[in-house]
């Protein structure tokens, strides 16, 4: 008995005095930090995704809590839900921001863009990127190697076995960015969702004159400029023989769409066209941004 | 008409190494210690080898099959080794279900539940023998007389007479060359001699894991001796005896387990050397090396860490 | 027991099956596309336009900045236009299209065969003459010569070395290069001697050229500063740091240049071209290419302008088997593997290898088995299999303090792993990572 109010005895005192020095030293080496840091912290989604630029959500509740302004500070998976509320813990209030989405702009499937040699590297695309041009003719091109689908914490973009190109998946996309970082062609770009998730682009990326680049693929950008003249916007601006759309002043109006020779100008979640005759009438959805 | 051309990053030629091709020559290696199993121990030995090894491979199959549901890769020669050396590791009477169990648990926790090939901590082999010894202590430590023994009674082995009754012991010659009771793989030191001699020269293995381990037996307990001469010191008898010479060269090179270094691997050897000496001399078993390549492996993450391979430039010499 | 580089170092089948074929002439295509980025550094400003006419060693793109290199042409003709093409490179780059007339060539180059010993230009004439041949490296680095032979202020050389060593299993164009040419190559010492101010000299040749070792190991009884050095054959012998290391035991250290421990390494075919340069006035516009191959009919050395593309090498040799998986511009180590076979030679081409699909394809990759064979046989002491992961993972601080940036890129390492891993694939990657963190902390 006496052996074990002994045993219960010697560990009892030693736990309390183990407690007593972590509970002196926790307090001697406190740090002090201000409270809302916490507080805005606690608000954040907690999916340390990077994606608001900080690396980490400790980081960018930090980072709200010292800046002057909530201009620049965003977090893209809260969105401006969390950062309404984010704001509302400081005392201010925070920007509207337009809410993006990743856009893959590259359409040069495995039937419009044949593949001219095989690649046995290992399956990434900054190893391939830096081998060579790609197992195309467009040596722009997307590599179908899946490093943007490596690199998405949210699961929201995977590569299509049937055309080997990603493919956003709309309502898990946070536009984080971080598979724009990943891909070593800058295929990938963060542009605004649109109303009802309408958005127009031009899905090509490549800056070969116009007979080269079509030799390579069936859909690619030639540099016609067709669409930058037929735009009412001036949304459309031509460099190195490829178009690109300014998402701020595009207003969806499709014209460049049905001009485009290479059907090269992708335009998502528009209902149908009905068969409209040569001129084509303004009534069909011309949304604001 | 040439079909499409073969891009890839340089380089493009490979040696023509497989895993495959390692194993196999572990396999070779362990020809002549299988050898001796047979001719000391006749069919049991054969029984006990064939059914370890149709265990762990029928294991393997089935667990990654079916439960984690991925192709299985038993050709790769490592479940068939982790049978030869746990047979190895065990009596020849040894009931039959508990070496299945003691595959069982080599293969599926020690080895598949940890990551598969190349991904385990601990060597599946020695855990296995470590599990059976603990769980099965009876049964895992009944040898049969050697059938080549005078006496066809059951006996223990030489490093349990070291301890209880040093006037018992066997002469050297017969401890090398094998014809004492033990475990299957553990007769005879020459056996297993030639099987270092031939990984050597396929360079599967190199010296430093096997010779670190030998040398620091053998220094260790030559110091002792040097001070105390008995039976209980001899570097000798403790070269020749027990898993040590089985344990050197076959178990504590596993690639997997061990040290990748040359520093390190030097480390690790002279770590088991000295537990598995500590552990004979002062422990309660008689046989130390299973414990102590098992608590190095648990080390060698940790070796591997903190040591590095020579680096060229490292060294500036002026020539 | 021959001498050797100390750590690491792998064996792989020699397969010399075009050693002893004499050089052969390739006759000239109707079009020549000379890519005007054939060297490390800046590519080439253009100086010719559409319409010119050039003869062969006419200046067409002018070095910009001090690590670049003149280009010349290769041909006689007119300028077709100056665009796009695929090179070695695997992108497309400027090059410049000249459509081949006749054979006339610029009337400063001297075309006779005789040899000119004697040298009597100062250092600083013979880099100037090196750097307007537009000389590089000829092992296949390519680096602009003068630029090597400029030493940085207070880095005295003390010896220069001469890589005769030819490594890579498959080629032997610098071996055919010295049967044919030991004069003008030792001739080639003797200035690049002079413009550097060294004593003495060391050509390091692999023991499996017995040949050549007892041809030099002559010759350079007439040159009381030369010695011939016989090697082991291990590979990588002909890597500049581990040359240095076998001949003279000095170890260069990692981020440091070989002058550091007072040496400058030359390849044999790079001191042929400055021969032809500093006393024939000719630029470097041809080199000697090896086109071989197991199932390659007749494997040859071909001595090739610049700018003809690969395919005419192929078809001279035989023409390409069918059963050919990979085209390699160089040896099977380091060499790169083309997309196509229009792409030009240029002053890198050290070889033309054709690898049949059966070997081409590489094997699934499976767990590393932590066998450290990689690490055994790693010619800088360095850790692959972790290097490897640490890229995977992007932890490029481990990585750099792994000395991430000291490989040297030789293939051994992939060549040994038994788990087919594709280890310089991603050392490459976590290389020019880590290269680019340092590069961006410094500014």
């Amino acid at each position: 008995m006496s052996v074990l109010l002994t045993a219960v005895a010697t560990l009892g005192a030693i736990g309390a005095g183990s407690a007593a020095i972590l509970y002196m030293v926790g307090q001697r080496f406190k740090v002090e930090e201000d409270p809302r840091i916490q507080e805005v912290q606690d608000a954040l989604p907690a999916a340390n995704c990077g994606g608001c630029g900080f690396p980490g959500c400790a980081s960018f509740a930090s980072a709200c809590v010292k800046a002057e302004s909530m201009e620049n500070l965003l977090c893209p998976v809260g969105g401006q839900n969390t950062m309404d509320k984010v704001a509302a813990i400081l005392g201010r209030k925070a920007p509207v921001a337009a809410k993006k989405i990743a856009v893959v702009r590259c359409n040069g499937t495995c039937e419009s863009r044949p593949r001219l040699n095989l690649y046995d590297g290992a399956s990434s695309c900054t190893i391939a990127s830096a081998l060579y041009g790609g197992d195309t003719g467009c040596s722009f091109g997307c590599l179908g190697l899946g490093d943007c689908v490596d690199s998405c914490t949210f699961d929201a973009i995977h590569i299509n076995p049937l055309t080997m190109l990603p493919e956003v998946v709309e309502d898990k996309c946070t536009a984080c960015g971080a598979c724009v970082k990943a891909c070593p062609k800058d295929i990938i770009e963060l542009r605004k969702q649109g109303p009802k998730s309408r958005r127009i682009y031009v899905s090509c990326v490549n800056k070969d004159k116009g007979g080269v680049a079509k030799k390579a693929c069936d859909v690619a950008c030639i540099g016609c400029s067709k669409c930058q003249q037929v735009c009412p916007f001036e949304a459309i601006t031509i460099e190195n023989n490829l178009a690109f759309i300014d998402d701020d002043k595009c207003r969806l109006c499709r014209k460049c769409v049905q001009v485009c020779p290479t059907k090269s100008i992708l335009e998502l979640n528009f209902p149908p066209r009905k068969e409209t005759p040569p001129a084509p009438k303004e009534e069909e959805a011309t949304v604001t941004a | 008409m040439v079909q499409k051309l073969i891009v890839s990053p340089s380089p493009h030629v490979h040696s023509g190494d497989t895993i495959q091709k390692n194993m196999y020559n572990v396999l070779i290696a362990l020809i002549p210690a299988l050898l001796v199993a047979l001719y000391v121990f006749r069919l049991d030995a054969l029984i006990i080898t064939a059914c370890s090894v149709l265990f762990c491979v029928v294991f393997e199959y089935l667990i990654v099959k079916y439960i984690l549901k991925k192709t299985p890769n038993v050709t790769d020669g490592s479940a068939i080794i982790t049978g030869v050396l746990l047979a190895f590791n065990v009596p020849s009477n040894l009931p039959l279900w508990i070496l299945a169990i003691g595959c069982l648990f080599a293969i599926g926790v020690v080895k598949i539940s940890f990551g598969g090939l190349g991904n385990n901590i601990f060597n599946p082999a020695i855990a296995g023998r470590i599990f059976l010894l603990i769980s099965f202590p009876a049964q895992m430590t009944t040898w049969p007389a050697a059938a080549t023994a005078v006496d066809a009674v059951s006996s223990a082995t030489v490093l349990g007479n070291l301890k209880l009754s040093p006037e018992a012991l066997p002469s050297l010659q017969s401890m090398f060359l094998g014809t004492e009771g033990g475990s299957l793989g553990e007769m005879s030191a020459l056996a297993l001699l030639l099987g270092l001699a031939y990984l050597l020269w396929k360079k599967t293995i190199t010296w430093h894991i096997p010779i670190s381990i030998l040398a620091t037996v053998a220094l260790f307990t030559g110091a002792l001796y040097l001070f105390d001469p008995q039976p209980l010191y001899h570097p000798l008898i403790h070269l020749f005896s027990g898993g040590l010479m089985l344990g050197a060269v076959f178990m504590a090179t596993d690639y997997v387990t061990s040290p990748m270094t040359k520093k390190g691997m030097l480390i690790y050897g002279v770590g088991i050397g000295f537990v598995t000496v500590a552990i004979r001399l002062w422990g309660a078993y008689p046989e130390g090396v299973s414990f102590a390549i098992l608590l190095m492996n648990a080390l060698t993450p940790l070796i591997n860490n903190y040591t590095s391979p020579k680096r060229f430039g490292e060294v500036v010499k002026h020539g | 027991m021959l001498k050797t580089f100390r750590i690491g170092g792998i064996h792989p089948k020699e397969q010399k099956i075009s050693a002893g074929k004499a050089i052969q002439t390739i006759a000239l295509p109707g079009q020549v596309i000379i890519p005007l980025s054939q060297h490390i550094g800046a590519p080439c400003q253009p100086v010719v336009k559409k319409g010119d006419t050039v003869k062969v060693g006419t200046l067409i793109g002018k070095a910009v900045g001090f690590v670049s290199a003149n280009i010349h042409s290769s041909v006689s003709g007119t300028v077709l236009k100056i665009d796009k093409a695929l090179d070695a490179s695997g992108y497309k780059r400027d090059a410049v299209y000249i459509k081949v007339e006749g054979d006339e060539w610029e009337a400063s180059i001297d075309r006779s065969p005789a040899l000119i010993k004697e040298c009597i230009l100062t250092p600083g004439e013979i880099l100037q003459k090196i750097a307007a041949a537009g000389i590089v490296g000829m092992g296949g680095a390519t680096f602009p010569t003068q630029v090597k032979l400029t030493p940085p202020p207070g880095a005295k050389p003390e010896i220069l070395i001469i890589n005769g060593v030819e490594c890579e299993p498959w080629l032997t164009s610098d071996h055919q290069l010295m049967m044919e040419k030991v004069d003008e190559i030792l001739v080639g010492v003797t200035i690049v001697m002079k413009a550097l101010n060294v004593q003495k000299a060391i050509i390091g040749i692999e023991n499996n050229k017995q040949d050549a070792i007892r041809l030099f190991s002559e010759k350079v009884k007439g040159y009381p500063l030369i010695t011939i050095q016989p090697l082991k054959v291990q590979y990588p012998q002909g890597g500049e740091k581990q040359l240095i290391d076998a001949l003279t035991g000095r170890q260069v250290g990692s981020g440091a240049l070989p002058i550091s421990v007072g040496a400058v390494v030359q390849n044999v075919g790079t001191l042929f071209a400055i021969y032809e340069a500093v006393q024939k006035n000719k630029p470097l516009i041809e080199r000697v290419v090896t086109v071989t191959g197991k199932e390659v009919k007749q494997p040859c050395n071909v001595l090739s302008r610049v700018g003809i593309p690969i395919n005419d090498l192929i078809d001279m040799a035989g023409g390409m088997p069918e059963t050919t998986g990979k085209v390699v511009s160089g040896g099977p180590m380091m060499g790169k593997a083309l997309p196509d076979t229009d792409i030009p030679v240029t002053k890198g081409t050290s070889g033309i290898l054709l690898i049949p699909t059966l070997e081409a394809k590489r094997k699934a990759m499976k767990d590393c088995i932590r066998c450290a064979k990689c690490i055994s046989i790693c010619p800088m002491g360095l850790n692959p299999t972790l290097l490897m992961n640490l890229t995977e993972y992007e932890v490029w601080d481990r990585a750099e303090e792994n000395h991430i940036t000291d490989c040297i890129e030789c293939g051994s390492c992939s060549y040994t792993c038994p788990a087919d891993r594709p280890l310089l694939d991603y050392i490459r990657l976590g290389k020019g990572k880590v290269n680019g963190i340092i590069r961006a902390r410094k500014n």
